[in-house]
């Protein structure tokens, strides 16, 4: 091959790059989501682009990014595009809004109910029959059972979990003994994985541990991927309402011109139609109609929430997961 | 002594010598310094007690520790396969060869999860090993199965083209002077490869200083037990604690640079010590 020809050909891939690029810039958008949403979001794209393209007669790609919900929300702030994001915690979105100023920071108050169109909590998944006989909160902390939870200084999940301890242990111990319980339940992790998918591939593939401190969404997914013969679920009598917040990146979308569509794609989520998704894919659902449903779909808890129990994500970061908090004092006498 | 420059058969040394020096700030001293700068916006007891918190420290134990061990078992067994694919000739020697590049070639992530899934309690290797009380992965002992792993090649493909070079008239020459096989090998062929071995041991080493991929998913990740350096970097970058990151990956690279700095010296010593005799 001849310089000439190798310059041919390299010169036309770079302009074939930079064309299709242009092209698509104008019709797609990125939604930048945490672990466990990969399934849902698969299909609600779906869903939208075809309401989309009958509504307004234009054709909308949207991709979909995944990880653990911190990285993620790095990942924006250090230069990538979200349009959306739609994380597994206020604080990550927080997080957005303080250090890159990409979005304002009364963000949460711009959608309904927080921003938050559906709901989750955080229960148990065991081996089938149960051989370590777990049933609440308190038998995770016992000598002798293997726990699987992610890290929650790396997984929005994985601070969920944490709380839900945490309060747990609070109401039932009181506020002295608490620290105590919580950490003997992490005493009893054989492996912090950075995200939440990590930690049901360690638990579901790997055959680690006695029970899953999961998300109620990824236990249901367990169970219908790999079988009930094989897992059973175990809910907790007391449980954390875990609101995974949306929102658009209004630097992004004004630059990009994408906010009409962005908006319209959140909005989407909180349909009747989108939120018939959701429930299919073992979210809660905030829609009444769609709720009621399914309300036999979702097993009752008594669930609390972050701002009544912790006074906001804010405050639960500051005492439990920066550097020197509680989760940090548990690993150092 | 040295001149600064010197007459060679090849042109144009000033502009080679200035395409090195712009290569090597844009490849390697810009994002250094850079990693430097972050730091900078800690100061002094800031820094100092970001980088020896006992968790730090203990990463710092394990990092080096388990590298260090790696790199020894490569430099013993990478210069055994070197041997064996230099002097002996077998069917299949060719596929061999080729297999040794390939921690080179896997993604480190694929490695990882390869050798997970091998060592876990339910893996083929692992369910034999977790009666015996042995267990890998998810331990320390994990991580320096797969620093062992990516750090082979190394040692192997360093050694192996000076072992090639070495005639074996010297070795004949040592027997007919009524040299023993060991005597042949300590006093002719090791002095003649041991500088070769100490760089394939040294890069084997600061590989393994580096790798994040193929640890993180065989480590466990549990704080003070089985979390390497590059991972409470990592960790501290999705806290957004940017300068405490940059703080750690300091320490790790003048660690690094001193290590293979005494490597180096060795060597040279090695060498010097071996053209004088």
């Amino acid at each position: 091959m001849t310089i000439k020809k190798i310059w041919l050909i390299t010169s036309l891939l770079a302009a074939s790059f930079f064309i299709s690029s242009s092209v698509l810039a104008e019709k797609t958008l990125l939604n930048v989501s945490y672990d466990p949403t990969r399934e849902l979001y698969q299909e609600f794209n779906a869903a939208f682009a075809k309401y989309w393209q009958e509504k307004n007669n234009e054709k909308i790609t949207v991709r979909q990014s995944h990880g653990g919900s911190g990285k993620q929300a790095r990942s924006v702030i250090d230069g990538l595009e979200a349009d959306v994001v739609t994380l597994a915690l206020a604080n990550d979105i927080n997080a957005i809004a303080e250090k890159a100023k990409l979005l304002p920071e009364d963000w949460q108050k711009r959608l309904a109910l927080n921003s938050t169109p559906y709901t989750s909590t955080i229960i148990f998944l065991v081996r089938k029959g149960n051989p370590k006989g777990i049933k609440d909160w308190d038998d995770l902390a016992r000598a002798g059972v293997s726990v699987i939870t992610p890290n929650p200084k790396t997984s929005g999940g994985a601070q969920w979990n944490y709380l839900a301890a945490w309060e747990y242990g609070k109401q039932r111990f009181g506020e002295d003994k608490v620290q105590e319980f919580v950490g003997n339940i992490y005493k009893n992790v054989p492996v912090l994985d950075s995200g939440a998918r990590g930690s049901t591939t360690t638990f579901v593939e790997r055959g680690v541990g006695d029970v899953f401190i999961s998300w109620e969404n990824e236990a249901f997914l367990a169970l219908k991927e790999y079988g009930a013969d094989k897992f059973e679920i175990v809910i907790p009598s007391l449980s954390i309402l875990a609101e995974p917040p949306v929102t658009i990146v209004d630097k992004v979308v004004d630059k990009k011109g994408t906010r009409q569509v962005a908006e319209a794609y959140l909005q989407y989520l909180y349909s009747e139609e989108g939120q018939e998704i959701v429930a299919k894919h073992f979210y809660r659902p905030t829609h009444t109609k769609v709720a009621e449903k399914y309300a036999g779909k979702f097993p009752q808890i008594e669930l609390f929430k972050i701002d009544d129990a912790f006074g906001g994500w804010k405050n639960a970061h500051k005492i439990h997961f920066a550097d020197g908090g509680t989760f940090d004092q548990i690993y150092l006498k | 002594m040295y001149t600064f420059k010197q007459h060679s058969i090849l042109p144009g040394f000033n502009l080679a010598l200035g395409f090195t020096l712009l290569y090597l700030s844009l490849i390697v001293l810009i994002p250094l310094s850079a990693a430097f700068i972050r730091t900078a916006e800690l100061t002094w007891p800031e820094f100092w007690s970001t980088v020896t918190t006992p968790r730090v420290l203990a990463s710092y134990r394990l990092t080096f520790g388990a590298s260090f061990a790696a790199a020894c078992v490569n430099a013993v067994f990478g210069l055994l396969v070197a041997w064996v694919l230099v002097r002996y000739h077998f069917p299949g020697k060719k596929l061999v060869d080729a297999l040794v590049d390939l921690p080179f070639a896997l993604p480190t992530a694929v490695a990882g999860i390869a050798l997970t899934a091998l060592y876990a309690g339910n893996g083929w290797i692992g369910q034999f090993l977790e009666p015996l009380g042995v267990k890998v992965a998810f331990t320390p002992l994990g991580i320096f199965v797969a620093l062992t792993f990516i750090g082979l090649p190394f040692v192997v493909r360093t050694v192996q083209p000076v072992l090639e070079d070495i005639e074996t008239e010297l070795e004949e020459a040592a027997a007919t002077l009524g040299a023993n096989r060991w005597q042949t090998f300590t006093r002719i062929i090791f002095p003649a490869i041991f500088p070769a071995l100490m760089t394939g041991f040294a890069l084997a080493f600061a590989r393994a200083i580096g790798e994040y991929g193929s640890v993180i998913f065989i480590a466990g990740n549990m704080p003070m037990v089985s979390e390497i350096t590059p991972l409470l970097i990592v960790t501290k970058l999705e806290q957004y604690d940017y300068a405490g990151a940059t703080a750690l990956s300091v320490v790790m690279l003048v660690i690094s640079f001193i290590l293979l700095l005494i490597i180096n010296l060795l060597q040279w010593w090695s060498r010097r010590r071996n053209s004088a005799t």
